[in-house]
């Protein structure tokens, strides 16, 4: 067993865990953040994406204690309050989603793509860069659509602040 | 149209949880005390069950047991069933072979349980699995469906000589034949319709607790239709009577058919809550889900198809194999049979079709409904046909479309199915116009300037939906009614509940089902709830496959919400003083025509709760129920057509367009409607260019994970154009089709005959890898 101390969602927390436990685990089972899921085992599918030190990074395949000191948000932690961050709103206004199951990594990826890109972001920039997110219901359409609305809105939003 | 009524284009109600993380899905539930089942599973795909020894592992801290199969028998659990009997042509039911939840004797594929590990985690579990020994003893596997029907072949089950499950038959053969005598042409063709798996994102999961002091059960369990799980459950595998057994399905992150089916860990995880006293949880990773999960397709046809001399389809003859896997799934046999065969007249005037299907028994994970099942096999064999008779007839393929559709409406095929209405030319003409159809060979030649072989693919699809006419298919051998129920209770604030036996596991129902409660009664989306995926809530559901919830679980709810106007109009005129006759609905509002009087919902339901001043005789209350059994299914019907570049260095395929002309009937929400084409089509072209679960010879499954298995990614599919051609649905009030399970249908045969007009090819199996595609090119 180990304590990892670290900050989750704006929160500092320490937590007992067995050495072998995924950050996933950490956050689903220990802190019941069960908005991020798990969807492969294998870092392939991209359900389980939080954020940590501001860079997008797959739960399910670190330790939890690689994540010792960190700071890692996860869906739970991006609207605030009321208002949903503007990927969030982007998904649900351009139906990006359905079973949701997937939903939470895709726009934790997607927030990560929209920093990396700025406004550079384009149909097959956003396609290629979701490669790391798979979804077996919407067959990507609207989540494409989502993502780049979403960027304009972020960069509004930027602009604004 | 109200601004959230039938028709408009409304952001989904449920999405917000989904978008916040607080969706509740089976694994996010923990109960006190609960416990984690590890299964131990046969790495044989066919093996006698020696000897299991778990004396080490019951000595490992936080073990609270170890089950075997053996016990699984001696406390009587029954096997799994499948739910639809079919006769072979001889008349001999089908042969099935036991499937007990874990096997105690012999196992029949990799994956096969044999025994459970329940600990106090789930690393626990896992860790004790490693120490319990299972000795097993090899026998011969048989992993192909052609090596599985040849003589001397290894034989799965005692009860299915030379691994057939039956021999069915539809059509006049001899009729058939006749018309074949007569042909001035005969196109043949030997068809593969690939194995595939489901793989929704959310994997399967349990969890089950039992109450000791009222024998009363409770299952959490990812399941599309909770209320089936609970009576297959309860009357064939003995766990406990109905009123003892809740089965909640919350949040289920997709389903496409395999969530339909009870499979042995729920099962499992149920018997040994009670056993161990304690709550267990399993949750499928996503290899167990390669491996347990019921796969769908596996088809090996031969088919011929017969022409006139002025290129008139004559008869089609049809041979499959089936691949069944290594047992019987609950709706298995009816997916080759009645949901295949009977849509082989596709969208043309087919005089004489005679079909037959072979079920066969393999060492391979059972195969079962699959989105679409058995309509996409018939799509992709019609459509196939079609163009290739095109390019042998040397006539354009659109033309000989057009010179066979059918054009009068009902049409009794040959194969069971009359067709309501449709108009097949207009989805043709529509994607025809959407693509630039006549511009296309231009467009070739310029990308064959370019070193790119430009194909085009044309797919008019038809499939056999809202399923399904209780009487019907009672009469061909199904286990149970397939009609819907719902309840609607208006509340005395005037919110309004609707209870449904649909599930949604991504369709939108909380969204569409209240915007016909928004449309007829004029509130809000925000002021209706649908509830649905719980046994103790709803009285009884049929659940959600088959492109039903709309057709079928939706008129359900118009049949209940018109008995609640009936009865809040005969408030309404007692109140108003008026004639029950003169009283319409507006704007949420009880009007007496042609008068300002009015009432508005609200108080009409306060007047039924209070009971102050009712009609004479009037029962209080503002709460109705229907249940609806359709007529016929629904025929959704449309053109894809695929345009595509290979790169005949690489054999690499690049979309150029994808186009959709889809006949649904009324659509609710356009929105909704489009975002399931979007899916189905990927996973139509996922099966197309990508998908395979694929054994070796020694039924090992070499795709058990998303390193293996290419799933379709952001960058493998394009955007689509859709459009819609409406034609309604004469069968249900609402004139709805249904639009769940088109895309998959439609979208593979339109990729296939895309690729196989870009190379000059005509055969050419699916996935059309690169590799596969390159070879094809340059194959002599």
């Amino acid at each position: 067993m180990s304590t990892v101390k670290l900050t989750v969602n704006g929160r500092a927390v320490s937590v007992d865990v067995e050495d072998r436990t995924l950050l996933v685990h950490l956050l689903r089972d220990h802190l019941n953040l069960t908005g991020t899921h798990v969807g492969c085992d294998t870092s392939q599918c991209g359900a389980c994406v939080v954020h940590m030190d501001g860079r997008a990074v797959k739960s399910c395949t670190m330790l939890a204690g690689q994540a010792d000191g960190a700071n890692v948000t996860t869906i739970e932690g991006i609207a605030k309050g009321d208002e949903l961050h503007p990927m969030q709103a982007a998904f649900r206004d351009n139906h990006g989603l359905q079973c949701g199951y997937c939903t939470p990594g895709m726009i934790m990826s997607a927030i990560d793509i929209v920093q990396r890109h700025g406004g550079e972001l384009d149909e097959s920039t956003v396609r290629q860069e979701l490669e790391g997110n798979i979804c077996r219901c919407t067959g990507y359409h609207n989540i494409v659509k989502a993502v780049l609305d979403a960027a304009g809105r972020m960069k509004v939003s930027q602009a604004a602040e | 149209m109200g601004v959230e009524g039938i028709g408009a284009r409304v952001v989904r109600k449920e999405d917000k949880r989904f978008i916040t993380g607080k969706g509740r899905y089976v694994d996010d539930i923990k109960l006190l005390g609960m416990t984690y089942a590890h299964f131990i599973r046969s790495p044989h795909a066919h093996a006698k069950v020696k000897k299991i020894d778990a004396s080490a592992a019951l000595k490992l801290p936080g073990v609270v047991a170890v089950l075997t199969g053996q016990e699984l028998v001696d406390d009587k659990v029954g096997n799994l069933i499948c739910g639809w009997a079919i006769t072979s042509k001889d008349g001999s039911p089908m042969k099935m072979g036991a499937w007990p939840a874990m096997a105690p004797e012999t196992v029949r594929f990799v994956g096969q349980a044999v025994a459970v590990v329940i600990a106090d985690s789930k690393n626990l579990a896992r860790d004790a699995a490693e120490a319990v020994v299972v000795d097993y003893e090899e026998l011969p596997v048989v992993a192909d469906v052609r090596a599985a029907i040849k003589a001397g072949a290894p034989q799965l089950h005692p009860e299915a000589p030379g691994n057939q499950v039956y021999d069915w038959v539809i059509g006049d053969e001899a009729a058939t034949d006749a018309a074949f005598a007569k042909a001035a042409n005969v196109v043949k063709m030997d068809l593969t319709n690939n194995r595939l798996a489901p793989n929704p994102m959310e994997p399967r999961s349990a969890v089950a607790s039992y109450d000791t002091a009222e024998e009363h059960f409770t299952l959490y369990t990812t399941s599309q239709n909770p209320h089936v799980a609970r009576l297959v459950l309860s009357a064939f595998y003995n766990i406990a009577p109905e009123h003892k057994l809740r089965v909640i399905a919350p949040d289920v992150g997709g389903g496409f058919g395999s969530k339909i089916y009870i499979y042995p860990e729920e099962m499992v995880a149920l018997w040994a809550s009670k056993k161990t006293g304690r709550p267990v949880k399993w949750t499928s990773d996503r290899t167990e889900a390669f491996l347990t999960d019921a796969h769908g397709r596996d088809h090996v046809t031969h088919a011929e198809m017969a022409f006139d001399a002025n290129n008139k389809i004559t008869g089609l003859k049809v041979k499959t194999y089936a691949n069944f896997g290594a047992y019987m799934s609950l709706f298995s046999s009816a997916v080759p049979t009645y949901l295949y065969a009977t849509l082989l007249s596709g969208q043309y005037n087919i005089p004489q079709i005679h079909a037959e299907v072979i079920g066969v028994y393999t060492n391979t994970t059972p195969v079962d409904a699959y989105r679409g099942a058995g309509r996409p096999e018939a799509s992709y064999l019609v459509e196939r046909m079609m163009e290739t008779a095109a390019r042998q007839l040397n006539v354009d393929p659109a033309a000989l479309r057009k010179n066979n559709f059918i054009t009068q409406f009902p049409h009794q095929t040959p194969v069971i199915m009359a067709y309501d209405t449709g108009d097949f030319n207009a989805s043709l003409d529509a994607a025809m116009k959407a693509i630039d159809y006549a511009g296309f060979p231009a467009r070739k030649a310029k990308a064959k300037a370019d070193g790119k072989l430009r194909g085009i693919g044309l797919s008019c699809y038809i499939e056999a939906c809202g399923i399904a006419p209780s009487k019907a298919v009672g009469s061909l051998g199904a286990g149970v009614g397939l009609w819907e129920s719902a309840e609607v209770r208006v509340n005395p604030v005037g919110t309004i509940e609707v209870l449904t036996g649909s599930h949604s596991h991504g369709q939108g129902h909380e969204t569409v089902f209240a915007q016909l409660i928004s449309d007829r009664l004029g509130i809000p989306i925000s002021q209706v709830s649908i509830v649905h995926g719980d046994t103790d809530k709803v009285q009884f559901g049929m659940g959600t496959y088959g492109s039903r919830s709309a057709a079928v679980g939706l008129t359900a709810i118009l049949k209940a919400v018109e008995k609640v106007e009936t009865k809040a109009k005969k408030i309404a005129a007692h109140a108003l003083e008026a004639s029950e006759a003169d009283i319409v609905i507006e704007n949420g509002e009880f009007k007496v025509t042609g008068t300002d009087k009015a009432i508005a919902l609200p108080m009409v339901a306060l007047a039924a709760y209070t009971a102050h001043n009712l009609p004479d005789g009037m029962e209080p209350g503002l709460k109705e129920s229907a249940f609806y059994d359709p007529s016929n299914f629904t025929f959704p019907a449309g053109t894809y057509i695929c345009e595509l570049e290979v790169d005949p260095g690489t054999g690499k395929t690049s979309f150029v367009n994808f186009v959709a002309a889809d006949d649904f009937g009324r659509l609710i929400n356009p929105m909704i409607v489009e975002g399931q084409v979007h899916g189905g089509l990927v996973q139509g072209i996922g099966q197309a260019l990508l998908e395979h679960a694929m054994y070796d010879a020694n039924g090992q499954p070499v795709t058990a994970s998303f390193m293996d298995y290419a799933m379709p990614r952001a960058d493998d599919v394009p955007s689509f154009n859709l459009s819609h051609t409406t034609t309604l649905c004469p069968g249900n009030p609402l004139g709805i089709k249904g639009c769940g399970e088109a895309g998959a249908i439609g979208a593979s045969a339109a990729v296939i005959n895309a690729i196989t007009d870009a190379i000059g090819k005509n055969n050419l199996e699916m996935p059309a890898t690169p590799d596969r595609v390159w070879r094809t090119i340059h194959a002599a």
